[in-house]
């Protein structure tokens, strides 16, 4: 559950946490429009949409810096202490994992460019649910920051497992393709990246809602997060 | 905002910041010094400290904060019992130091101050020579020679990092030195007794910053042999310095830990509040 601090005796330090408080919030917001756009892109082959995600990653990339800078400068002049000082680190490491999500619905953005080129490749649904799952996620996430709802942190963090199974078959997808038709290679190979991007974007998320599940309470989430992502044995099974 | 986490032990460990769980094992570990075990303490009627229970560690240096009136001065008195010096205030309980209740009332001052020594906020050099500053009070407690009171006086103006301005003017007055030179003066007629224990309080808050960082400078050089104890109204001076700090309030301590896990996870919210600046 959230709780409520009362008000710092220096109200301008409260204006200051308020203020970094938002432009996180607006920073998540972003990436989660642009790993929305990108998968619209991609589902309805749509290069122009793609375009304006990969001209869009600059103003993430920005808001980073801003993010930055700002939290250095708290850091410099409140020495902040507990909950704020935990809170700003978090600020900052969440700002790195967005800028990083931004990147992947960029780089997902530009592939779709190539795969609009190529023949179809059966259905996208996968792509879909996955991105939808990985959207809610970051949002919750993003949420739980804004919130101090460590309690919605630690839901996310366990919820990653479903998408990992969606892109364990669309990793399978992937292959058979690819084998029933080598022409298929070029799309598969870029769909197969995208697949993965979102993967590591529902990483990312986890990333967020660990490190608010610290701001909050102090404490950290064990070193194992539920895990099903098994495309490193999926054409070869290492020995036992 | 919660801060009552009962998992304190989970954050020593897994805590990414800097080294707390190097710092709160040293500090679980240390041999006990002082052990103040169900102190209160009185002026008058007015029930100043309520059943206090600290651990000073031995060779490590503890910080207590806590708003004024909290009562972390008052523990500093009682601990070398400045206060039996005023009628009207006693204190009830144990303050053990090598198994011995120092706040009985068959304990030597004399010896318990030789012991237990005190630095206080302003310096407070005698009008005699730097010289006399420091064999003063070794003349108490020692008889030595002029050789051996030279080599004591040089001893302590070295540990006390200040040797090197004073030492080609030793028979000059103390009253000429400056407001850091003064206090380290003081320290080093303090340690030139040889105490166990020192206590500060608020050792630095009539100190320009550089004088400031030279005394944190030097109450790190002096855990290596003495128990340190410092009263401070800087926050930020009792993350520099302390170990493990306590956290007063009320009369009461409300939170004692190791000062990594104070400044970044506390327990308590009293402690939070205080620390983040939101109390009041």
């Amino acid at each position: 559950m959230p709780t409520e601090q009362p008000d710092h005796i220096v109200r301008s330090y409260d204006e200051q946490l308020r203020r970094l408080r938002d432009m996180v919030a607006r920073m998540g917001g972003l990436a989660e429009r642009q790993v929305h756009d990108a998968t619209v892109a991609l589902v309805r082959r749509d290069a122009a949409l793609a375009a304006e995600v990969v001209a869009r990653d600059g103003a993430l990339d920005q808001l980073e810096r801003e993010i930055e800078a700002f939290c250095i400068r708290i850091l410099a002049t409140r020495q902040p202490m507990a909950s704020d000082l935990r809170f700003i680190v978090a600020a900052m490491k969440v700002s790195h994992d967005l800028e990083r999500i931004g990147d992947y619905a960029r780089n997902g953005a530009k592939r779709s460019i190539v795969v609009a080129q190529q023949p179809a490749l059966g259905s996208l649904n996968g792509f879909q649910r996955m991105s939808v799952m990985v959207q809610e996620n970051l949002k919750l996430a993003i949420d739980a920051l804004v919130n101090d709802d460590a309690d919605a942190a630690q839901r996310v963090w366990a919820a990653d497992e479903p998408i990992d199974d969606v892109y364990n078959g669309i990793f399978r997808e992937m292959l058979t393709h690819m084998m029933e038709d080598p022409r298929n290679i070029t799309a598969a190979t870029h769909l197969l990246f995208i697949a993965k991007n979102l993967e590591r974007i529902g990483d990312h998320a986890t990333n967020i809602a660990e490190t608010v599940h610290y701001a909050v309470r102090g404490d950290t989430l064990p070193e194992d997060r539920p895990k099903a992502d098994a495309s490193a044995y999926a054409v070869v099974r290492p020995p036992e | 905002m919660s801060s009552t986490t009962d998992q304190p032990a989970a954050l020593a460990e897994g805590a990414s910041f800097g080294n707390v769980q190097a710092r709160s094992a040293a500090t679980i570990n240390a041999v006990s010094r002082i052990s103040v075990r169900h102190l209160d303490f009185y002026y008058g009627a007015n029930k100043a400290l309520k059943d206090i229970n600290l651990e000073l560690p031995d060779r490590q240096v503890t910080g207590m904060i806590g708003p004024s009136g909290c009562g972390k001065s008052t523990l500093l008195r009682v601990l070398n019992r400045m206060y039996s010096l005023y009628p009207g205030q006693r204190a009830e309980g144990e303050v053990l130091m090598d198994g011995r209740n120092m706040i009985a009332p068959d304990v030597d001052l004399n010896e318990l101050r030789a012991k237990v020594g005190m630095v206080f906020q302003k310096p407070t050099p005698f009008p005699m020579t730097i010289y006399e500053n420091i064999s003063f009070g070794v003349k108490l407690h020692e008889k030595l020679s002029k050789s051996q009171m030279d080599d004591r006086v040089e001893w302590a103006l070295t540990r006390a990092a200040i040797w090197g301005e004073v030492k080609d003017r030793l028979n000059s007055s103390a009253l000429g030195l400056s407001g850091g030179q003064q206090q380290r003066l003081c320290i080093a007629r303090t340690i030139a007794v040889r105490p166990e224990v020192i206590l500060f309080d608020e050792p630095t808050s009539a100190l320009d910053p550089i004088s400031t960082l030279k005394i944190e400078e030097l109450i790190d050089e002096l855990k290596r042999d003495f128990t340190i104890c410092i009263v401070t109204h800087n926050m930020q001076q009792a993350a520099r310095c302390a170990d493990q700090v306590a956290f007063f309030y009320l009369g009461e301590l409300v939170e004692v830990a190791p000062a990594a896990q104070m400044f970044t996870a506390p327990r308590e919210k009293r402690t939070q509040e205080y620390i983040t600046g939101r109390f009041g």
